[in-house]
């Protein structure tokens, strides 16, 4: 249910993208498997995460009846404990790592646990047999992404793909990742304020809030 | 959705928020409003956006006065400054709207928020797609475009003919009417949603016929298509099958999900599905 499948971009753009998720099976071995899933993003949380989820929220949420200085100071930070403590149901949680090595020492220690509950990795075919490989692990399936068909020509250009899908359920929407570039190279907002924008609207917490900043600076400077 | 009228102050920061381009600011009343048949009740406005409490008709006030200098305020882009967002009851069919877009709810059909299913992500519990047979999940809409049942039925109608099996535990084949000719319940097919997946399996010598299939019936219905396509390792990890089939048809593929192979059976004997128990 993450919806990691289809994040836009050619192989080297994963380079700071790795996540790892856990996903009970219903009927096989989703029997108390809350305290395993909170267990399993206590861990995870331990390896500089950029990002962690259970698909309700992930580590930065939208506020609800904020106070009128929300417009100078957001003043918020990404709150763990509440993905953590958010775990209720059995269901997918997930973490996103920057670099590989945060997501191998987070993997071997996941591995070591032996929780028993199905383990993911989405990036890139190579990345993933790589970790795999240096984890001592044989990879048991894998799910190709085939490049999105649009012969009626309706996404955008590949700067606002790259942004919007890393929410893979749809929820950052072309128009906003548009404008949230635009303000970036106007100086109206910084590349900081403008990913936490971007990341709020992605529930599940698996937006790559490091990611969508090199990809805003880099997408700045190229007008397209 | 709803966008209350009263409370509304026509800032427009809902109008980009919005995955299908629903909302904009209507100039004959001044208000926000949402076009109810591109809307597909995904709550990205009323979840997604962070909310003030404020007073509309000072807000509005201060707006105007603004307005008549020129001024511009530039407000956090994520937030509506008076609520007015509300979520109104859903009744079928517009109900299935929300249920395949708003990825906080869960279908009832398979367990699972959104409108995703298992797929290949616990097959080493599951041996959904076992050795020699490959799976599809063909998306429909995503990203941002969506897509309306009758086009969804115009694929599977034209899928079951080429001896494909549609998964039984996913939310497309739980509408089905007849798997065997790919229709689906006739009351729900103007409606418009996000995205949704057909989910088939094959065996191997299919995937050219099945990809072939998919996309020129794509040339048809006015949507965007992803595809995922799995399969079983091998007992050293690798895939020596379908990587060099997809290289050899021209496929591009650059990510992939992969299964670690970390999962087993845990539950009670008594509460386990029992075809994982045959094979």
């Amino acid at each position: 249910m993450t919806n990691t499948l289809h994040r836009y971009g050619k192989a080297d753009s994963f380079k700071d993208d790795y996540i790892i998720f856990a996903i009970p099976s219903r009927g096989r071995n989703d029997e108390n498997c809350i305290p395993k899933l909170k267990e399993f993003l206590k861990i995870c949380a331990r390896h500089n995460p950029v990002n962690i989820g259970n698909g309700q929220r992930g580590t930065l949420a939208p506020g609800k009846g904020l106070n009128p200085r929300t417009h100078w100071d957001r003043g918020e930070k990404p709150d763990f404990d509440a993905v953590i403590e958010g775990v209720v149901k059995p269901g997918t949680v997930s973490a996103v790592f920057s670099n590989e090595s945060d997501a191998r020492e987070c993997l071997l220690e996941i591995i070591e646990a032996d929780f028993g509950i199905s383990v993911n990795i989405s990036t890139s075919v190579e990345n993933a047999k790589d970790i795999a490989g240096k984890c001592g692990i044989s990879r048991h399936s894998v799910e190709y992404a085939l490049s999105v068909n649009d012969p009626h020509d309706h996404l955008p250009n590949s700067q606002i793909m790259e942004l919007s899908t890393m929410c893979g359920h749809g929820m950052v929407s072309f128009n906003l990742a548009r404008k949230m570039l635009d303000m970036v190279r106007e100086g109206r907002r910084t590349p900081e304020q403008a990913v936490a924008t971007l990341t709020r609207f992605c529930p599940c917490g698996i937006y790559n809030p490091t990611r969508a900043k090199r990809l805003l600076l880099e997408a700045s400077k190229e007008q397209r | 959705m709803l966008i209350n009228p009263k409370k509304c102050v026509a800032c427009g920061n809902c109008v980009p928020v919005c995955p299908m381009g629903a909302i904009f600011v209507d100039p004959g009343i001044n208000r926000a409003v949402i076009n109810d048949d591109a809307c597909v009740e995904c709550g990205t406005c009323f979840r997604g956006m962070s909310t003030e409490n404020l007073n509309p008709v000072l807000i509005r006030a201060i707006r105007k006065i603004a307005s008549i200098f020129r001024f511009r305020f530039e407000p956090e882009p994520d937030v509506c400054p008076t609520s007015a967002f509300e979520m109104n009851e859903l009744q079928m069919p517009r109900l299935i709207r929300q249920i395949f877009s708003d990825p906080v709810v869960e279908h009832a059909s398979t367990g699972i928020k959104g409108r995703g299913t298992e797929e290949v992500k616990t097959n080493d519990v599951s041996l959904r797609v076992d050795t020699g047979e490959v799976g599809y999940t063909i998306e429909f809409g995503r990203p941002g475009v969506g897509v309306r049942f009758s086009d969804i039925q115009e694929m599977t109608r034209i899928l079951s003919g080429n001896g494909v099996t549609f998964e039984k535990n996913n939310p497309i084949t739980h509408l089905m009417t007849n798997t065997e000719t790919g229709d689906l319940r006739a009351d729900i097919l103007e409606e418009k949603i996000l995205s949704a997946i057909v989910e088939i399996k094959t065996t191997i010598d299919k995937v050219e016929q099945v990809l072939e299939t998919v996309y020129r019936v794509n040339e048809k219905i006015d949507t965007v298509i992803a595809v995922g396509i799995s399969t079983r390792c091998d007992e050293e990890g690798e895939d020596h099958i379908l990587a060099p089939l997809l290289e050899d048809l021209g496929a591009s593929y650059e990510r992939a999900k992969t299964n670690l192979g970390l999962g087993r059976i845990t539950n009670a004997l008594k509460n386990t599905k029992m075809e994982d128990m045959i094979k």
